[in-house]
């Protein structure tokens, strides 16, 4: 059994951190899980990207051409990744920053405006935990429990003032996750 | 000991620290930069030396100085830095002083780009410096691989007096992996006894790679040797994955290697009978272990991240046993599981001729006329 996330966006908005803290909740939940980021130029103001792999035996490839799941930060990462995701697989997408729906019919499509619901809660920054609590939704390996504890126990203590702001920003996402395909 | 989520840079310089290094040296380079950052933070902490030098021709000749002392001493970086280190390298290698370098090959030849590649095997492999050596070369597929293999590679340094290398590539190096870190081992306190550490109260001796005499020279070529002799009877390393029953073999070292476990896997719910060896110790190469293979092997199938470097060594252990295709990506491009898995399906379902040219059939695929 194996679950590659691809979680793609804008630089700075969060894409890798994202990705870590799927990769530590699998972590603890003791799964094999790879986090591989995109490292290039293209980090400086274009593009980020990370695939986080879950599996419960060795890990071979840390990339794959068509993962279960494409969770997409902006408008540019829906275009470039939506058609490589697998059929019967799970798209989350941040309304906020897109110019048209989901097309594919065949995978769970979830969108929701998670940078104005960011916004409602007094801090932008936080999409990326919205989109990962709508993400946990439907995730099957991890649960927005798992997530949390992820983030408590391995965010440095000098930030952890932020964590009740984090958890409130992923049980937001979860709650307004809207299942539109 | 807990598992902890670690880049494999990171990773890579905290095992080297665990493992007892004193004294680090090196010079920035993408993809291998965390590594030299993790040391600079983490070696000060522990009381000992780190030091940035001003390029890596520097850096190479203060290993070499620090490894004379018997001090546990290493670098690290990419492709363009190897080249620029060969001479050094030689020269730690003529002297026969222990030292480890940590390669984390990017796009090549010639500035390239930073993206995951394979491309310095030959160089390393095969090369690593001028005249009569051959380095100890390991070769991690994944981060807690690597971290194993650096806390060994000081000892094997140690034991045969040579230079050690641990080649990763870009995304070794840059991806993240749980990983349990070896306990601290303590600083080793006595000194070996050829090292320099300070004639007071005994007969003073001389570390060089200059001696002048051939006859001389010759002799210290031939212990060189046997020691390397030693290396190849102890050393080899590989992983085998559903070997067992297998017609065919894919054979690949690193992230190639890992990325053929993948199409391996799926092949094999394909019901293709089809198996992975990947050579840990590219030198010394599984020589034997591949030439078992090719004796009971219906075909072979070579995968890397270059035109077919490791293919070379491949063949000289088959002895012509078994035909063989290559798949590689090059200049920075790593391949997807399903490539992989579309080779295997062509090996299985049209099996190579025993004169086929493996690279020739490849590189007309990669470049139709």
């Amino acid at each position: 059994m194996q679950t590659e996330i691809l979680i793609a966006g804008f630089g700075g908005q969060g894409v890798l951190f994202a990705g870590q803290v799927l990769a530590y909740a699998a972590m603890d939940a003791g799964y094999e899980v790879t986090w591989f980021p995109s490292y290039g130029p293209e980090m400086r103001g274009g593009t980020a990207n990370c695939t986080v792999i879950i599996a419960d035996e060795e890990i071979g490839s840390p990339l794959v051409a068509h993962p279960k799941v494409l969770m997409a930060l902006n408008a540019p990462s829906l275009d470039r990744f939506e058609p490589q995701v697998q059929p019967e697989g799970l798209i989350v997408a941040n309304a906020s920053l897109l110019s048209r729906p989901v097309e594919r019919q065949d995978v769970t499509a979830i969108t929701l405006k998670a940078n104005h619901i960011a916004e409602e809660l007094g801090d932008r920054r936080m999409a990326n935990m919205v989109m990962l609590g709508a993400l946990s939704t439907h995730l099957p390996v991890l649960t927005l429990e798992q997530i949390k504890a992820a983030l408590r126990d391995h965010l440095p203590k000098r930030k952890h003032h932020l964590l009740e702001a984090n958890y409130r920003a992923l049980d937001t996402g979860a709650a307004r996750a809207r299942i539109v395909a | 000991m807990p598992r902890e989520l670690m880049k494999g840079n990171v990773a890579m310089a905290e095992a080297a620290i665990r493992a007892g290094l004193e004294a680090y040296f090196g010079y920035p380079i993408t993809p291998q930069s965390e590594l030299l950052e993790h040391m600079a933070k983490r070696m000060p902490e522990e009381g000992r030396a780190f030091l940035q030098a001003e390029s890596e021709v520097a850096a190479i000749n203060m290993v070499y100085g620090a490894a004379c002392t018997g001090a546990r001493v290493m670098t690290s970086t990419s492709g363009p830095g190897i080249s620029l280190m060969a001479e050094g390298i030689s020269y730690i290698a003529g002297t026969e002083v222990p030292a480890v370098i940590v390669d984390v090959m990017r796009g090549g030849p010639g500035l390239g780009n930073i993206a995951p590649s394979q491309g310095d095997y030959r160089q390393v492999i095969h090369g690593a410096g001028h005249g009569d050596f051959f380095p100890i070369v390991l070769a991690p597929a994944s981060v807690q691989e690597a971290v194993d293999l650096i806390g060994e590679a000081f000892d094997i340094a140690e034991k045969y007096r040579t230079v050690v290398f641990v080649v990763a590539d870009g995304s070794i190096g840059q991806m993240m992996e749980p990983v349990e870190l070896p306990e601290p081992r303590p600083l080793r306190r006595e000194r070996p006894d050829w090292a320099v550490s300070g004639a007071a109260g005994r007969p003073h001796r001389t570390l060089t790679s200059l001696y002048l005499k051939p006859e001389v020279e010759e002799r210290i070529n031939l212990r060189i040797l046997k020691r390397w002799q030693e290396a190849e009877a102890n050393e080899v390393r590989y992983r085998e994955y559903y070997l067992d029953d297998a017609e065919f073999v894919v054979l690949g070292f690193g992230t190639a290697g890992r990325v053929a476990l993948s199409a391996v896997r799926a092949a094999r719910e394909e019901g293709i009978r089809v198996g992975l060896f990947r050579p840990v110790s590219l030198r010394p190469f599984p020589y034997q272990a591949i030439r078992d293979l090719a004796q009971r092997a219906k075909a072979f199938l070579v995968v890397e991240m270059n035109g077919g470097q490791m293919l070379e060594d491949v063949q000289a252990a088959a002895q012509g046993q078994v035909p063989m295709r290559f798949y590689g990506r090059m200049g920075g491009m790593v391949p997807f599981p399903d490539e992989v898995l579309e080779e295997i399906r062509t090996l299985a379902a049209d099996p190579p001729t025993p004169t086929e040219n493996p690279r020739a059939r490849w590189l007309a695929h990669m470049m139709p006329a």
